[in-house]
């Protein structure tokens, strides 16, 4: 058996050759959870039908005859009409209830996005170096999150739209930054338990420093949690984010987003059936596929399941 | 002897996603009255699943097969319900880690006395009494502080002890002990060990004992049974076995131990791995790894055949069995 | 020419305390781990460790990498206290000290690539090296411990537990360690696979001139690789000794109850065995006897043993032995048969 040293020579030489080895790809956890949730019927089927949701959303009104703001003057609060090209009916200023749908669609989704994003991104760094360092930093970093969760959430919202106006971009911001605190009290806690994993005594023991042994090795082993709570909390940010437009707190006329739509449609229900029934089945169905995502990813995730 | 256990061409079989695993594959075996047999093998062996399966607690994808015959019923294929009867009180079985096993919401004397009430009949003023001198018998100071504490409260040998008293509180015809002493003390274990050799010298019980470690078979056991792919590959008395072993894998297992007595300078590992159960070698299942092999054994699978004296091997080679010099 | 061995490890005074939560109204307890650790290691030597449960064989072993900092005592590493370096200077000296694990698969995090695993010590302690060279050594080191180079790109767990280890191996090997502290690094294997990875690190040792600790509860496979042994008892150091010394004359009762109790693959000898009577149980660390911590199990106890703490004394051929006794007890022909 050739050691490292005495045998230099001829071992570069291996090596170089290996050097162009095509050394077969391994099967990562990864691969081994999509899998998983492949076998997972409702999962699957959840994510065609919110894949169709987006297509809709966003490729949608290219295929309409009416965009979202333009106003026909001679269908006012009209039911379905497919001859002029309404085909969800009108609202009460006469805009195309379908594009407005797609259009409102847009908007929760990519509020959705965005606020996630936000809201993994701060979460995931501020959790793992809270639970990495723990003592006096992790106390003093938990502390403010605690704080920050007593605060009224609304007030907060309020001085945010007092303070930068009605932009839907600061919208999907505040969300993130309220979200970031339940992932960041989720890393904190797996972070807790995976710094004393072997592996991680293992990267100190071959000198990591801290920050790298947080970002190589834990951040990494954080997915499945943090993947699977931020498909659960997208449900949770559209409905917040609904729940703000309904208040009035959202977006701006003529943007629309699912939740101005139903709380335009809610009140004529019964006079205007279709004003509430086409967001409310898409938003219900978004929500529902992305429930049923998420506990797909729990179960595809879950590590005892070998 | 009077036979207390029977099995017969048993076999063991895992239902998995594309395909299906035999854990366990034709096992014959007879146990007497107040013996000791190891079961030895590594992982994959099958040692554990097989008594799992005659015990009645395989996992819902496995399925076995063959007869296993306490007295005149066949224990395999038993309903539930059927099975809960034998179960604990003719035949028992304790485990590696006595935490999991052990209800850590109760006490320890409302486990104990649990079984007795149920498989004996006992009141429960009687069954609490009979439980403290169990405990006393399986050598536990001051047993009754010991049945009012919560099993989390008691060292991993005095749960262990726990799980012995359990066991035989109805005074079982035949204990099955899985790998019992390996997340034991060595001191605790040289204990735990004693006490089995009292077990079945004054209860009478037949007592089978299924390890990795040759250390713990040499102390304990009567007779021997090696398992290998899922397959007993040599059986007889333990000494046999130990000073003239006829199968190419116990050979390799007595060279990979440490010896304390005798300091080699190298050990003599079996070359390779044990094997998947799912792609099992051609012929001997041993053969990749067997220093001995030749062609016969790449394309036929030997059979467990009688040598005489009790003993029996499942080999094709007949020379002598020992190592060349060590290269 | 000076023919000293060069003592290359020097442990002095090294003491080791944790605090246990005492429960819900009582105030923490301080639990003992290690007290009195007073060795050296010798270059080129395997020391083997031994003990059972609570008796900080592996917090010793940490507190030597200073993954664990000792609450006192000295650390000395070719003379210099590793426990007064800064930080930064502790991360280069690593590349020197190494460790391998018990758990192999535990080791080793899940969602790298093997050949990222064993470079992981290149990257942060050898920067200079560029992606080749890493490359290069990685594949070496793998050649070494025998593990296919097609394997680099592969994940952990579609190892064999064997196989693991020689990963976990190759990891500690990478930086051309001087000494490797071996925390049961078989005790997880299959015994056939044990034979093999004892076998390549002491082929290794060889090759490389490693100095390695071995810690172990297995007293068969520590006398097997350890040229000396130290048997632990509760966090203090009962008996240091060789190998066939600790074998042939076994001078604490401690090590005298591990040697009867050790399991011996030989029916004959078994059964001419007559187990040392040890009674009882391992005390708890929190609260352990007084005096001699073993007393409460020892059959040569006397009651002045239960007054003082045995000094650990020197005694011929730089031997240590802890034990109010040790002059008095006789020692049997066979210890390992037990009296």
């Amino acid at each position: 058996m050739a050691g490292i040293t005495g045998k230099d020579q001829v071992l570069t030489n291996y090596a170089k050759q290996l050097e162009t080895l095509d050394a077969p790809k391994g099967r990562s956890l990864t691969q081994d959870a999509v899998r998983r949730l492949r076998r997972n019927k409702a999962a699957v089927l959840s994510i065609f039908v919110v894949l169709f949701i987006i297509l809709f959303a966003f490729v949608g009104p290219y295929f309409l005859p009416w965009t979202y703001d333009k106003i026909d003057w001679s269908g006012i609060r009209k039911p379905p009409n497919f001859e002029a090209g309404h085909y969800a009916g009108t609202d009460q200023n006469g805009r195309d209830m379908l594009a407005r749908i797609m259009q409102g669609t847009q908007m929760s989704l990519i509020v959705a996005m965005v606020a996630t994003l936000v809201s993994v991104i701060i979460g995931v760094i501020y959790g793992a170096v809270a639970g990495y360092f723990g003592g006096k930093v992790d106390a003093v970093m938990m502390r403010f999150v605690d704080i920050m969760y007593a605060l009224p959430y609304i007030l907060f919202v309020i001085i945010l739209v007092v303070i930068f106006g009605r932009n839907p971009v600061l919208l999907f911001v505040g969300i993130g930054c309220l979200e970031w605190l339940t992932m960041a009290r989720i890393v904190r806690g797996q972070t807790l338990s995976l710094k004393e994993r072997e592996f991680v005594e293992a990267a100190k023991a071959g000198g990591a420093k801290p920050w790298t042994i947080i970002m190589r090795h834990i951040v990494p082993n954080l997915t499945g949690p943090v993947v699977i709570y931020a498909t659960l909390t997208i449900p949770e940010i559209i409905l917040t984010e609904s729940f703000l437009s309904y208040l009035g707190l959202g977006v701006q006329e003529p943007q629309t987003s699912l939740g101005t739509l139903i709380s335009f449609g809610a009140p004529v229900a019964e006079t205007l059936p279709w004003m509430l029934i086409g967001p409310a089945v898409v938003l219900v169905s978004l929500l529902l596929c992305l429930t049923y995502i998420g506990d797909g990813l729990r179960d595809a995730l879950d590590p005892k399941d070998r | 002897m009077k036979q207390v256990l029977s099995v017969q061409d048993m076999s063991v079989t895992f239902e998995l996603h594309e395909s299906e695993v035999h854990a366990v594959r034709e096992m014959n075996f007879n146990l007497s009255e107040g013996e000791t047999m190891a079961v030895v093998g590594e992982s994959g062996s099958g040692k554990s699943q097989a008594f799992l399966a005659i015990m009645g607690l395989l996992a819902k994808n496995g399925r076995a097969g063959g007869r296993a015959m306490m007295g005149d019923i066949n224990l395999i294929g038993m309903p539930a319900n059927e099975l809960d009867r034998h179960r604990g009180k003719d035949i028992a079985m304790i485990f590696q880690d006595p935490m999991t096993s052990l209800n850590p919401t109760l006490k320890v004397k409302t486990q104990l006395s649990e079984v007795l009430v149920k498989h004996r009949g006992f009141d429960k003023a009687q069954a609490v009494k009979t439980s403290i001198e169990m405990l006393e018998r399986v050598g536990i100071p001051e047993p009754v502080k010991r049945a009012n504490a919560y099993p989390h409260e008691l060292s991993g040998g005095m749960r262990q002890r726990v799980m012995i008293a359990m066991a035989l509180l109805c005074q079982p015809k035949i204990l099955i002990a899985d790998e019992p002493t390996t997340a034991l003390d060595v001191t605790v274990q040289a204990q735990m060990l004693d006490l089995f050799k009292t077990l079945t010298n004054d209860f009478g019980t037949s007592l089978v004992l299924i390890t990795h470690d040759l250390g713990v078979v040499a102390g304990v056991a009567d007779r021997m049974m090696v398992m290998y792919g899922g397959r007993a590959v040599e059986k007889g008395v333990t000494d046999d076995l130990f000073y003239d072993p006829r199968h190419p894998y116990t050979l390799g297992l007595l060279h990979s131990t440490p010896h304390i007595a005798k300091r080699a300078k190298r050990l003599d590992p079996i070359q390779g791995m044990p094997p998947s159960l799912e792609h099992l070698p051609k012929g001997c299942s041993f053969n990749p790894r067997c220093a001995f092999a030749f062609d016969r054994c790449l394309i036929e699978r030997p059979p467990l055949i009688d040598t005489g004296n009790g003993r029996e091997k499942a080999c094709f080679y007949e020379g002598p069995m020992a190592y060349g010099k060590v290269a | 020419m000076d023919q000293t061995p060069i003592n290359l490890l020097e442990i002095k005074g090294l003491k080791k305390t944790f605090s246990v939560s005492g429960g819900l109204f009582s105030k923490a307890l301080t639990l003992t781990a290690l007290e009195d650790i007073n060795f050296s290691i010798r270059k080129g030597e395997t020391l083997g460790i031994v003990g059972e449960s609570g008796c900080g064989k592996s917090t010793l072993g940490r507190c030597i990498l200073q993954l664990l900092s000792p609450d006192e005592g000295q650390v000395l590493w070719l003379g210099q206290d590793l426990t007064k370096l800064p930080a930064e200077e502790m991360r280069m000296r690593r590349q020197d000290l190494q460790i391998i694990f018990q758990d192999p698969l535990a080791s080793l995090n899940p969602r790298m690539t093997v050949g990222d695993i064993i470079a992981d010590p290149l990257r942060t302690l050898r920067p200079e090296l560029n992606k080749e060279e890493r490359r290069a050594r990685v594949l070496k080191t793998m050649a070494s411990v025998g593990l296919l180079p097609e394997m680099i790109n592969r994940y952990p767990h579609e190892f064999s537990g064997g196989q693991a280890q020689r990963i976990g191996i190759a990891r500690a090997l990478i930086t051309e360690p001087k000494l490797i502290v071996c925390d049961e690094p078989v005790s997880a294997l299959d015994v056939s696979i044990q034979a093999q990875i004892l076998n390549l690190l002491a082929e290794l040792k060889d090759e490389l001139g490693l100095t390695l600790i071995f810690i172990s509860h297995n007293l068969s496979v520590v006398r097997h690789v350890s040229d000396r042994i130290l048997v632990l008892y509760l966090g203090r150091i009962v008996e240091l000794a060789t190998g066939d010394e600790i074998y042939e004359e076994p001078r604490h009762p401690y090590t005298r109850a591990l040697l009867t109790a050790v399991p011996i693959p030989d029916p004959k000898l078994a059964r001419l065995r007559n187990i040392d009577a040890l009674r009882g149980e391992i005390p708890s660390p929190i609260n352990p006897p007084s005096g001699c911590t073993f007393r409460t199990r020892c059959r040569f106890a006397k009651p002045y043993c239960a007054e003082k703490r045995p000094p650990l004394e020197t005694i011929e051929n730089n031997r240590l032995v802890a034990c109010h006794r040790w002059r008095e007890i006789e020692v049997p022909q066979e210890a390992v048969l037990g009296a």
